[in-house]
């Protein structure tokens, strides 16, 4: 029987085999899905914030874009993936409520995230195959590590898979 | 940066904050309840300390989709500010809202859908209930309290808890939250979430005597 695993906020968590991914109501966050397919190992991150050596209260590690995305690749690689074959797939960076206000960081806080992971899988030489990201709506996505397959539901529009 | 240890909030502290969700909320409640002309009920404030990961549940789940109305608040206190409640409910608030004013009569929830009207009469519910629970706290405390224009957005409530959490997130692993639940007699029931930053929680415990 296949699991679907549920990924809450500031989290990652990884699998193996049939098993499934899922996270609820991403909005600013984003969804960093990441899968090796020979080893069939595959992880998803939900990033809440773009960097770590931003703010003193770091000890968090999921909660980051580069500290949750590094410590997941590493846990993918004790689970048998090698980095060199890993490919990503991200979703999520909404601007749920449209500010123009003085504290405009953190409005953006959506798309600065998105930047952030762009920045660590290139460092870490994973290339991103697939993007759904920004606009103003929440996204609930599913991963399917083994086939590669990351659908999107939306308020009010069709499902799709990238 | 503030000394204030969200882990170290006391008992006494909480019920403070529950105090002021009671009163900045029992002034929000008596703006809607005459806004719709019709009796509103409200629960006893709750304030809580959360991980992240268990704020979805706190609206009744994370893929609930739910009309969200957010506001920041600048001035003495910084912080911000959410108002949320299920589609079908802001959809029975609009109605009776419209009704009243334009005096036309009420349409049948299932046939009404958010629109551009809709959408804009849900702000100015969200403007006057929202500036009535800030008015409330800031003659309490006697410090000023700006509020942005609400904005709206009909989403899945993890989306829309994603924005204060960010915030939270900068400063700590948990979100402190002052939450009252409200309905009416016949289908409304909603949230109020107050969402004050660490400096300002000094500040408002401070213009209370407590710090």
């Amino acid at each position: 029987m296949s699991d679907v695993i549920k990924v809450g906020m500031a989290d990652w968590k990884i699998c193996t085999g049939d098993d499934a991914l899922t996270t609820l109501g991403l909005g600013s966050c984003v969804g960093v899905a990441i899968r090796d397919p020979q080893s069939g190992v595959g992880g998803l991150a939900h990033v809440m914030l773009p960097d770590s050596k931003e703010t003193e209260n770091n000890s968090n590690r999921p909660k980051f874009a580069d500290t949750g995305i590094t410590d997941m690749v590493a846990e993918m690689v004790k689970k048998g993936a090698s980095i060199a074959k890993m490919v990503a797939k991200i979703a999520g960076g909404a601007q749920m409520f449209a500010f123009s206000s003085a504290k405009s960081d953190m409005v953006r806080v959506g798309e600065r995230n998105v930047e952030a992971c762009k920045k660590k899988l290139k460092e870490l030489k994973i290339p991103i195959i697939a993007e759904d990201t920004g606009e103003n709506y929440g996204r609930t996505v599913v991963f399917y590590p083994a086939s590669g397959n990351y659908t999107i539901k939306s308020v009010g529009k069709p499902e799709k898979s990238i | 940066m503030s000394d204030l240890n969200m882990e170290q909030l006391t008992q006494q502290y909480f019920d403070v904050l529950k105090e002021l969700g009671n009163i900045g909320a029992g002034n929000a409640t008596t703006a809607l309840a005459e806004l719709i002309n019709c009796k509103v009920d409200m629960m006893v404030p709750q304030v809580r300390l959360l991980e992240f990961n268990e704020l979805g549940d706190i609206l009744g789940g994370e893929d609930m989709i739910l009309v969200g109305i957010y506001l920041q608040v600048e001035g003495d206190i910084d912080g911000s500010m959410m108002f949320t409640l299920p589609q079908d409910s802001g959809l029975h608030l609009v109605n009776k809202l419209m009704a009243g004013m334009l005096g036309i009569p009420e349409k049948n929830i299932e046939e009404m859908e958010f629109g551009e009207m809709e959408i804009s009469a849900m702000k100015e519910v969200g403007n006057i209930i929202t500036g009535a629970y800030l008015n409330a706290l800031s003659s309490l405390t006697n410090l000023k309290i700006f509020p942005s224009p609400p904005q709206l957005a009909i989403d899945y409530a993890g989306a829309l808890l994603s924005v204060p959490a960010a915030e939270f997130g900068i400063m700590g692993d948990k979100i402190l939250l002052i939450q009252t639940k409200f309905s009416d007699d016949v289908e409304l029931d909603g949230y109020f979430i107050m969402i004050p930053d660490m400096d300002s929680y000094e500040k408002i415990l401070a213009s209370l005597g407590l710090m």
